[in-house]
């Protein structure tokens, strides 16, 4: 880093103080660059909807297919990759691990199931909260300290890692089709708003002591005028914040960070998100950038799926889970020509060059929402040189050109500032504190690229540096080089995260609760709980509640 | 005596998972909640299950251990150049998925059941897409309830009782009440017209004549169900309308709604023997209700029109959504070919009838299906795993399933296990055996054990790891 040259230590998986160079295996990695293993905050790689993308999509298949090898298994796909294709280009590309955003709870053991299929990488899946009627439930009554205590059940027995909250209200409404306009619209059936779900869920969060925030998806997502219910949203939780930790999540930003009032007037609202966010220590946020490919949409956001069917008129999966959320897929292709789509490249770029602190904006793609995650090494080279920004614009429609921002931005992401978005700051936005750092102590995940930061100039060489990010020349993941010059040398597992969270006084669920299980789902409630023996490499992470 | 609750029931698709069961000396004595069919399954499972692994030899097939079983099986999908793997619906998604290793490791085909199921709902979600959901979704919000070429009263007996009509949902309510005046008043109606027929020696019997229009029941602010089918089903008695299509005709009408929905006119006197105005009617009462859903079974994908058929289904229930909210779902057979469908997609990106020959994963549908590659005898051996293709496969295609070796896991006497060269009856997954299987929603639940197996019974995970355990051996030795 920085290009400083240091040697490294690594042993049983951790990185050392020191160890016997006599019998260790040395790897020369002089003239290359060093950094932590990726992390990704946002990528939907496995669960439900994923899989339904999948079967939707053989046409994106059968254009991209990998072949079995000696290590690895096969497996096809462009925008939806299988299982094992997922995890071994995740660690081609020097990723190591992978945060899976949308579980719906009732479906968490199908998550769990791609999840141990997926190799490679380490994982967590994130259970949609925010329109699980228990919660509304408790949360409409403003018990929530009950409400955390269901909530810490909840991740026990979908064996989750952190709150997920999709457009809250808005899933619950899309039952009968409907849907929730603004923070403050009241949710239909339910005497609460969006405003009290998102905050009541960020004060169950800071009770449980969760190592992430919340994690939000906003209301109106990919509408135009919704900038100012990302900035509605981060604002009602400003006062929950303690000291300077950061306390909601906004993800895939680009999405609700539209200004205008319809399709025809639609500009950046990125300016005045930054600006909020500049002054503003509560809040991370993740780009969600469009790379202009055909890709497959997918969210648990129902309402806006239908949305994009409307607009598109490709073809729509609906998946309304009972009690609990929807989820929507259409595939969708994005055009440089679309003055929509190319605003949206625009904006995520914007965002994350207008965001001073990097530590507060990290590099997502929405995978595959914005474009796979394979096309992480582009958006790279447009943060850290203007000359491939500047191309790119030169390409793009003219009205979203001369309504762009780029222009004016001259900054450059220097390679620091690309290690904080792509691992460091995502690791420690997750509280993953082992993962996005080389210090001592922390896991032996790290990408080894064929770049001399010395003497490279991304600004200049950023195809170059885009060769480097595909390709890194070793993936080490506990300690084993496991990917080398974009081949898989050893396959492995990769563990599954999850919170194991110790309450004050063990909460056994009441019997009303289970009633009530059987009123609101058809399964039973003995049958909705993931035992541990359910992951094939279980990775618990303690949690002390304040409750 | 242990009495166990809570246990999934591995039959139908409805994969229901409140059966209580008692156990005395690890033989099943009482099933509680669970329909006709899924009692007759845990009470009498083991009444003609086979137990040890049979080979066939000079013919006849003989006794074998289990490890000379597993290396004949290996021996034969070793050599294969295009070997079969078919079946995967009755098994769990753990074997499914070391089936699909042991696939591409033998470079043949893989194919589930719903190739000769609901393999046409598939290929038409995948040219439209699909507005779905889970079940207790309708259970909650469902007023409309459409079934369409199918028969849950004998095909998943309890799917009216816990999911649709007779459940009691927070937003709307059981009609169970409706249904038993019903039922006494079709009973009698029966029993006048038989009555009658013998006094006035009418055979057959004429029809009963129906008023026009509607029932006053479907303009009801509550639950309400229509079936449509070419015969008056069990079902269909149970339901407020009953629209009778004439056989293979269903595209028409579905085609015929699409345009009426859209305020289209038909310029016509009826459809498919139903009158115009009437469907009008229906149309009216789609597009008014809160939520409906639409139930489709093989009386539509297996009719004429195929997966034509269904995608004027989805096509129709996608259309309805500009007025209000409808979801359409497949009614499954098998409690696990969901699963089958879903594992296979989440590991080859496709959902059946994988083609793993040239060492990554093809789907052509028409080239890569059972049917067809044995309709033009190209595969040169086969596994057969839970199913019973010989029973139920066109004449042509069974026999050239039985021209090469063929390799069963099935522990019932099946006319596959009589013909196949190897059997290995495995443990009886969901009751001897756990594993994860996946209602026609999309939940996945866990499949139990109840029970021991018999010693020389493993379960069907266990032995596909073993047999891919031998080919990979027999691999390394030619190597």
């Amino acid at each position: 880093m920085n290009g400083e040259r240091i040697d490294l230590y690594i042993c049983d998986g951790k990185v050392v103080e020191k160890v016997d160079e006599r019998k260790a295996k040395v790897i020369d990695a002089s003239g290359m660059m060093v950094m932590p293993g990726g992390v990704d905050i946002h990528s939907h790689i496995a669960g439900a909807e994923v899989n339904a993308g999948r079967l939707l999509r053989p046409e994106d298949h059968v254009k991209d297919v990998e072949a079995k090898t000696a290590v690895t298994r096969s497996g096809v796909g462009y925008s939806v990759p299988s299982t094992f294709t997922t995890g071994y280009r995740y660690s081609r590309m020097g990723y190591t691990t992978v945060m899976n955003p949308s579980m719906p709870p009732l479906e968490a053991r199908h998550t769990h199931e791609e999840l141990n299929d997926t190799p490679m990488i380490d994982k967590a899946a994130f259970p949609l909260i925010g329109d699980w009627w228990v919660v509304l439930e408790y949360l409409q009554d403003d018990r929530i300290e009950e409400c955390a205590a269901h909530v810490a059940w909840i991740m026990r027995a979908t064996k989750g890692y952190a709150i997920k909250i999709v457009n809250p209200g808005g899933l619950e409404a899309w039952g009968f089709g409907r849907n929730v306009a603004g923070i403050d619209d009241s949710v239909p059936h339910f005497n609460i708003t969006p405003r009290d779900i998102i905050r009541g869920l960020c004060k169950v969060n800071k009770l449980l002591n969760l190592p992430h925030t919340i994690h939000v998806h906003t209301n109106n997502l990919g509408r135009p005028g919704n900038y100012a219910t990302a900035i509605e949203t981060m604002k009602c939780v400003e006062d929950l914040a303690e000291e300077d930790n950061p306390v909601i999540h906004i993800t895939h930003c680009q999405f609700c960070a539209f200004k205008g009032s319809d399709w025809q007037t639609l500009q950046s609202g990125a300016e005045e998100i930054a600006e909020y966010v500049n002054q503003h220590n509560h809040v991370t946020l993740d780009m969600g950038q469009v790379v202009f490919t055909d890709t497959t949409t997918m969210t648990a956001d129902g309402p806006f799926q239908y949305g994009l069917y409307g607009l598109t008129g490709n073809k729509w999966v609906n998946h309304d889970v009972e009690t609990e959320t929807s989820g929507g897929i259409v595939p969708f292709r994005y055009r440089r020509k679309s003055h929509v789509n190319a605003t949206q490249w625009s904006i995520g770029l914007e965002l994350a060059l207008l965001i001073e602190d990097p530590w507060r904006i990290y590099l997502t793609t929405d995978h595959p929402n914005g474009a796979p995650f394979t096309t992480y090494p582009k958006v790279i080279s447009w943060l850290m040189s203007t000359v491939a920004r500047k191309k790119m614009l030169k390409r793009i429609s003219r009205r979203a050109r001369r309504k762009s921002l780029l222009p004016s931005i001259d900054r450059e992401y220097n390679f620091d500032e690309i290690a904080t978005v792509t691992r460091a700051g995502q690791s420690k936005a997750l509280g993953l504190k082992q993962k996005g750092h080389l210090g001592l102590g922390a896991d032996a995940d790290i990408a080894i690229y064929n770049l001399n930061p010395k003497t490279v100039d991304p600004s200049i060489e950023y195809k170059a540096v885009t060769r480097a990010f595909c390709k890194p020349a070793y993936t080490l993941k506990g300690g084993e080089i496991v990917a080398r010059d974009g081949e898989i040398v050893k396959p492995i597992q990769g563990g599954t995260f999850w919170v194991d969270i110790k309450l004050s006084k063990p909460w056994e669920p009441s019997e009303d609760l289970k009633l009530k299980f059987r009123e609101y789902w058809t399964v039973e409630y003995e049958n909705y709980p993931i035992s541990e023996d359910y992951l094939k490499a279980s990775l618990p992470i303690r949690v002390e509640a304040r409750i | 005596m242990t009495v166990i609750s809570h246990i999934t029931c591995p039959v139908c698709g409805d994969f229901c998972d409140d059966i209580e069961v008692t156990v005395e000396d690890n033989v099943i004595t009482d099933v509680k909640n669970a329909c006709a069919v899924g009692a007759a399954r845990f009470l009498n499972y083991a009444t003609h299950r086979r137990t040890k692994p049979l080979i066939r030899k000079d013919g006849e097939l003989v006794e074998a251990s289990l490890d000379e079983a597993i290396r004949k099986s290996a021996e034969i999908l070793a050599d294969a150049t295009y070997p079969l793997l078919f079946g995967w619906s009755s098994t769990s998604c753990e074997a499914t998925r070391v089936g699909l290793e042991l696939a591409e490791e033998v470079g043949g085909v893989i194919d589930n059941t719903s190739t000769i199921c609901h393999g046409p709902s598939i290929l038409g979600i995948q040219d439209i897409g699909i507005s779905s959901c889970t079940l207790g979704q309708l259970r909650h919000r469902a007023d409309l309830i459409f079934y369409w070429g199918s028969n849950p009263w004998d095909a998943h007996p309890r799917h009216i009782e816990r999911y649709t009509m007779f459940t009691e949902g927070r937003f709307q309510r059981s009609t169970w009440r409706k249904y038993v005046s019903r039922l006494g008043g079709t009973v009698t109606e029966k029993r006048l017209q038989r009555t009658a027929n013998l006094l006035l020696d009418h055979h057959p019997p004429t029809p009963i004549e129906t008023g026009q229009g509607l029932p006053y029941t479907m303009f009801q602010k509550k639950r309400k169900m229509v079936v449509a089918d070419v015969r008056k089903t069990r079902t269909a008695e149970a339901a407020d309308y009953f629209l009778q299509v004439e056989p293979n005709r269903d595209y028409e009408l579905l085609q015929a709604f699409r345009m009426l929905i859209r305020d289209g006119e038909l310029d016509v006197e009826e459809v498919a023997g139903v009158p115009v105005e009437l469907l009008e009617e229906v149309a009216d009462v789609m597009i008014g209700c809160e939520l409906g859903v639409f139930f489709f079974g093989l009386g539509l994908t297996m009719s004429e029109g195929r997966h034509r058929n269904i995608d004027a289904a989805l096509s129709l229930v996608r259309d309805l959504n500009q007025y209000t909210k409808f979801l359409i779902m497949p009614m499954r057979g098998h409690f696990n070919v969901t699963g089958a469908n879903v594992v296979f997609t989440w590991q080859t990106g496709y959902p059946f009838a994988v083609d793993l020959s040239q060492g990554f994963p093809r789907y052509n549908p028409g080239e890569t299906s059972t049917i067809d590659i044995l309709r033009r005898r190209e595969s040169d051996a086969a596994l057969v795993i839970g199913s019973d293709p010989l029973a139920h496969f066109p004449k042509k295609t069974a026999q050239n399933l039985i021209k090469n070796p063929l390799i069963a896991i099935d522990p019932e006497l099946t006319p596959t296990t009589l013909m196949a060269d190897v059997v290995i009856p495995p443990a009886y997954v969901g009751i001897e055996a756990e594993g994860t299987a996946y209602r026609m929603d999309h939940v996945p639940l866990p499949l139990k054990k109840i029970v021991d197996p018999p010693e020389t019974c493993l379960s069907d995970e266990e032995i596909l790891r073993r047999i891919l355990n031998e080919v990979r051996r027999i691999r390394r030795k030619l190597n």
